[in-house]
């Protein structure tokens, strides 16, 4: 049976990291020069080497999104289901220890905020719960999708990592996608950010894509949490669990996410910093290693950043998130996971995309197929 | 440098496979393929007499360096095919086979659908299948998932000596594959070797474009230097061909602000 562990354990943190900071300016230009790039010109990209190049990095990314993804953007909302949680985390703001008021919807609250998010126009639905397997487990989530299946044509989740049977009934429910971020691929910071709960099994975690691909899932997210460590190891890292799922895991497709540590209840200062400009390095470099990767932009970003960077590779984008449950209509107060930054309506954020010359696609998927 | 080509329980030093069809005479075929140091020979089942311990197509392989490949060349069908691995394994007593479908007589094209049937079939009951098929890069993956060793799709048709007409599908198939890729079928030149070992091929597959030439022992010996060279290039990284992008419009420039 096939297992990214046994990739990554092949591996040294200190060496890549190393090998990543020697890339040089020819490294660079070699890579840019290619039609097909491969991980070691992932890392010259993602090199402090290759800043000086930014533009270049940023027209050629621009360049294999238009032709493979054309002139559009995914819209997609995030549903906060429960901020229920039995993990410690340090840098998140539904940790076990914070002291704040815990509620997890019940189907009329969550049929309130589905209506909402309806009559703005959204037909992909991102459901995200904490890790409270008694309050929400398989079941809750089995249930949740069953509720709102006919109201949207692909559904997602951010939830707690299953098991592969548990995985497979869901998918047989109508679930699309599953996103699940390793948050860092440095198994002693890992701990140190995890010290209690069941996400502190780093080896759990970093099995679960592989259980995702065995279940036979239409799509997974990746996606590492900027702030813990140095974010080039770590995009390195992501980039090689990319790499090996894709070919594992064939008929599935993968989408990559940027989340850069954002200020919450109780919060933790980034140990190490990412710039925008690092992060459009970065969103560049996995554009120039892979055409048919989906890029997803949220909106912890700032408004200024994000209506740049869909022109540089981006290919899906969510707008007005609440990261609180039932934040949208229910419960507009309630403590968020994490604050977001740009807070425009969906219309504005629409119009905005319009006027850049992209055609806004708020339907991709038929969930009557499954 | 060691690198080494490992299918299944076997190493192979050399990347260039070869074939035994064609050849002017049987001592000429042995001469051939010694001077290309190829380790992996396919013999087509169809053309030995497998009761006869004396048959002159395999005493002139009986080497230290080859390893024989049976292949089913001539059967039309899954089933066909199965039997024939399984007279092979016994006539042979090797369980690695070629697997070769080609329902049509006149390109020889093989037939995905029997095949990847073949295949599952074959793995099942314990064979190390190398699969001959189209450069189709799906049909490669559904292969990989049945279990065969390695995927073996065509440059060209066979003995067409066209080179790799193929090419946009074979880098799709090499980038996505993992089991070895060999490339089959319509090699006809050196160069077309080494373009398809730079490519990142894992090894070749050549049989007419030896045997044909009027000097089959040199151009063995020029296929073995070809695929050395083009693995070395592809280890060694290509340089890059296109100049990097020219900023026409700077799309950056609002990190500056």
């Amino acid at each position: 049976m096939s297992h990214f562990k046994t990739v990554l354990d092949t591996y040294n943190w200190d060496d890549t990291l190393q090998s990543i900071y020697n890339k040089t300016a020819d490294d660079v230009v070699q890579a840019l020069g290619k039609d097909k790039r491969d991980l070691e010109d992932f890392k010259a990209l993602i090199s402090p080497a290759a800043s000086s190049y930014l533009e270049e990095m940023a027209q050629l990314s621009q360049q294999l999104t238009k032709k493979r993804f054309g002139n559009t953007i995914q819209m997609y909302a995030p549903m906060y289901l429960s901020n229920e949680c039995q993990n410690i985390c340090t840098y998140c703001g539904f940790s076990m220890t914070n002291k704040i008021p815990r509620r997890t919807l019940t189907d009329a609250e969550i049929l309130k905020e589905t209506a909402y998010l309806k009559s703005k126009g959204y037909d992909h639905i991102l459901l995200v719960t904490g890790e409270a397997n008694k309050t929400v487990g398989v079941q809750y989530l089995k249930h949740a999708i069953e509720l709102i299946r006919s109201q949207f044509s692909n559904i997602t989740i951010e939830v707690q990592p299953l098991d592969q049977d548990e995985y497979e009934l869901l998918i047989e429910q109508g679930l699309y996608a599953v996103l699940v971020y390793q948050e860092t691929y440095h198994r002693d910071e890992y701990k140190k950010h995890h010290p209690k709960g069941k996400k502190s099994n780093f080896d759990y975690r970093l099995d679960t894509p592989d259980r995702l691909g065995k279940a036979g899932i239409h799509k997974i997210g990746l996606g590492s949490l900027y702030g813990l460590e140095d974010w080039r190891a770590d995009s390195f890292f992501t980039a090689l669990h990319f790499k090996y799922l894709q070919k594992t895991y064939w008929k599935t497709k993968y989408s990559m996410s940027f989340p850069r540590l954002r200020p919450f209840s109780g919060g933790l200062e980034p140990k190490v910093e990412m710039t925008d400009r690092d992060l459009v390095q970065l969103i560049c470099a996995y554009r120039l290693l892979d055409e048919d990767l989906e890029l997803s932009m949220s909106t912890r970003e700032s408004e200024i950043f994000r209506d740049h960077i869909v022109n540089l590779g981006i290919t899906s984008i969510s707008a007005e998130s609440k990261t609180n449950p039932g934040g949208y209509v229910v419960e507009k107060q309630s403590l968020e996971q994490f604050e977001i930054s740009d807070e425009r309506p969906t219309e504005v954020i629409a119009d905005m995309l319009k006027s850049k010359g992209l055609e806004v696609v708020w339907k991709d998927w038929e969930n009557n197929w499954q | 440098m060691t690198d080494i080509l490992n299918i299944a329980d076997k190493s192979f030093s050399s990347r260039l496979f070869t074939g035994t069809g064609k050849f002017s005479s049987s001592t000429i075929m042995k001469d051939a393929i010694l001077a290309s140091e190829s380790e992996l020979v396919t013999v087509a089942l169809k053309r030995v007499d497998v009761h006869n311990e004396h048959d002159d197509l395999l005493t002139h392989l009986n080497h230290d360096s080859i390893h024989l490949l049976p292949n089913t060349s001539g059967v039309r069908t899954a089933e066909e095919a199965v039997f024939a691995a399984q007279l092979s394994r016994e006539a042979l007593q090797t369980n690695w086979v070629k697997l070769e479908i080609h329902p049509d007589p006149k390109y020889l094209l093989p037939d995905p659908i029997e095949t990847l049937k073949a295949a599952e079939i074959l793995v099942k009951a314990g064979f190390v299948v190398m699969p001959y098929i189209h450069a189709d890069p799906v049909l490669c993956k559904r292969l990989e998932d049945v279990g065969v060793q390695c995927v073996m799709p065509l440059g060209a048709p066979i003995g067409s000596n066209k080179g790799l007409k193929t090419l946009e599908f074979l880098e799709i198939i090499i980038a996505q594959s993992t089991v070895p890729v060999i490339v089959d079928a319509g090699i006809g030149s050196p160069s077309h070797a080494a373009h398809a070992m730079e490519l990142g091929a894992d090894a070749v597959l050549v049989n007419t474009a030896i045997a044909v030439s009027q000097n089959p022992v040199a151009m063995g010996r020029a296929f073995k230097l070809a695929v050395e060279a083009g693995r070395m290039a592809y280890l060694a990284k290509l340089a890059s061909v296109k100049p990097i992008a020219e900023a026409s419009s700077p799309l950056t420039s609002f990190l500056n602000l």
